[in-house]
């Protein structure tokens, strides 16, 4: 178990609990987190479950995958700390994550 | 663009695998019909989303792609002799007097058809629209996310951003007639096609156009016509000047035109009932990702099932008052004549 905090555009704060296994956008989509649209079901395919990773984390979550960066090309604003949260890995190591959620997917 | 107005049977709204297989059920009951996407193939999700990702939930397919399975719709529905029409939206769709439906496209294609099968998925795919601010502003004078007519760009300063294969494409299209243009992508590396980029990579080293790294973060310009766009890049910021943007940031699912059917809608799906399939509307059906009802779930192989029993009530829809012998494709000869494997 992993706690995940998702940081709206506004500021707002949404902690909730990430199972080992599952990725960040499943948890936030079971969660009903605002933002993270996923279009695409978590095939990597569509780029609307963009997330900024907070500073401190980038070394835990780990590079983009070639796919990832690729399927970057079709987000907006994209930054050193964007990932696409279908392809972070829940894990203990992430317990305590933070992440910031795009104004706007699209 | 055509005025013939198209009779048929049944028309199918959107080609993915529910309305591909929609087409082989009508079939085997002597249904005729015509599909219509708004893509430029079929496969709906499975071709635009993921056509090389493995999907393993189809019954009997252990493990197949999206593009495989779309094929294999496609074989299977091949003895049916359906029309299909792709690049188009459905826009219209209106009930006429005679009972029968009239469905117009925004490509100028008319139907007249007796029963609708809306199999639409989550909506109809349409191209991103960056979220710059003040952009909407800029939308059909200056900015636009597809092109129509090529010739209304000619002489323009062109700015095209990103990096697959519709900014490619347009980069090398448009080069040729544009004033200027420009390449800008958020990195120096492309998913586009690789001979895109060399021919893109040539013409920037003859000079003939300009690649630039970067993203956009706003629009400057006065009534609607654009002047230039400010772009941050990790050297700093810069602007580029433009009459005319092209952003190309892949499609997005809109609901789109089925809101506007008169349909009544929950939580942007259709609600059907679960013996027919069909509609508040008599006649029209809705099966797949678009439709909702108790205990719904979004699997091709249930809007394969709707699919099964949304035909016999079409079936019954097009011949009121008929019976409808149910028989099986391993030992009718007449499903087997239809097949033409008989």
């Amino acid at each position: 178990m992993a706690k995940i905090t998702f940081i709206q555009h506004n500021g707002t704060e949404q902690t909730v609990d990430g199972q080992a296994g599952m990725t960040v956008m499943e948890t936030a989509v079971k969660n009903m987190v605002p933002g993270i649209d996923a279009d695409c079901g978590g095939a990597c395919a569509c780029a609307t479950c963009h997330v900024y990773v907070e500073p401190g984390w980038l070394e835990k979550t780990g590079p983009r995958n070639p796919m990832e960066e690729d399927m970057l090309d079709f987000a907006f604003d994209v930054r050193d700390e964007s990932r696409l949260s279908c392809q972070i890995k829940v894990s203990d190591v992430l317990d305590g994550l933070r992440v910031r959620v795009p104004e706007k997917q699209f | 663009m055509s005025e013939e107005v198209i009779s048929t049977d049944a028309v199918i709204v959107g080609a993915g695998p529910c309305g591909l297989f929609a087409i082989f059920e009508l079939g085997l009951l002597d249904i005729k019909c015509h599909v219509v996407d708004i893509l430029d193939r079929p496969g709906g999700q499975c071709a635009e989303l993921y056509p090389e990702k493995p999907i393993y939930d189809i019954p009997a397919l252990p493990i197949v792609t999206g593009s495989e399975l779309t094929h294999r719709l496609l074989d299977q529905a091949k003895p049916f002799k359906p029309e299909y029409h792709f690049n188009q939206m459905v826009t219209e769709l209106r009930k006429l007097d005679d009972g029968k439906f009239e469905l117009k496209t925004d490509g100028g294609i008319v139907f007249h058809a007796k029963v609708v099968v809306i199999a639409a998925g989550g909506g109809s795919f349409q191209p991103k629209k960056p979220p710059i601010p003040g952009i909407d502003a800029y939308e059909g004078q200056s900015v636009f996310y597809s092109v129509k007519k090529m010739e209304a760009l000619r002489g323009r300063d062109i700015l095209i951003v990103g990096g697959g294969d519709s900014a490619l494409d347009w980069t090398l299209n448009l080069q040729p007639i544009a004033n200027s243009l420009t390449l800008l992508h958020r990195r120096d590396d492309f998913r586009a096609a690789p001979d895109s980029v060399k021919k893109m990579r040539e013409l920037v080293a003859a000079g003939k156009m300009q690649l630039k790294l970067g993203q956009v973060t706003g629009l400057t310009g006065d009534n609607g016509v654009l002047a230039s766009a400010q772009v941050k890049s990790t050297d700093g910021n810069f602007n580029i000047a433009a009459n005319t943007m092209l952003p190309f940031f892949g499609l997005t699912m809109k609901l789109g035109p089925v809101a506007e059917w008169g349909l009544n809608l929950h939580e942007n799906l259709v609600p059907v009932d679960t013996a027919k399939f069909e509609t508040s509307t008599q006649g029209i059906f809705a099966i797949g990702d678009i439709n909702t009802y108790p205990g719904k779930l979004k699997l091709i192989l249930s809007g394969f099932h709707e699919a099964a029993l949304m035909a016999q009530e079409a079936f019954h829809h097009i011949h009121p008052g008929e019976r409808l012998l149910f028989q099986y494709t391993t030992s009718s000869s007449s499903l087997q004549k239809k097949l033409g494997v008989a």
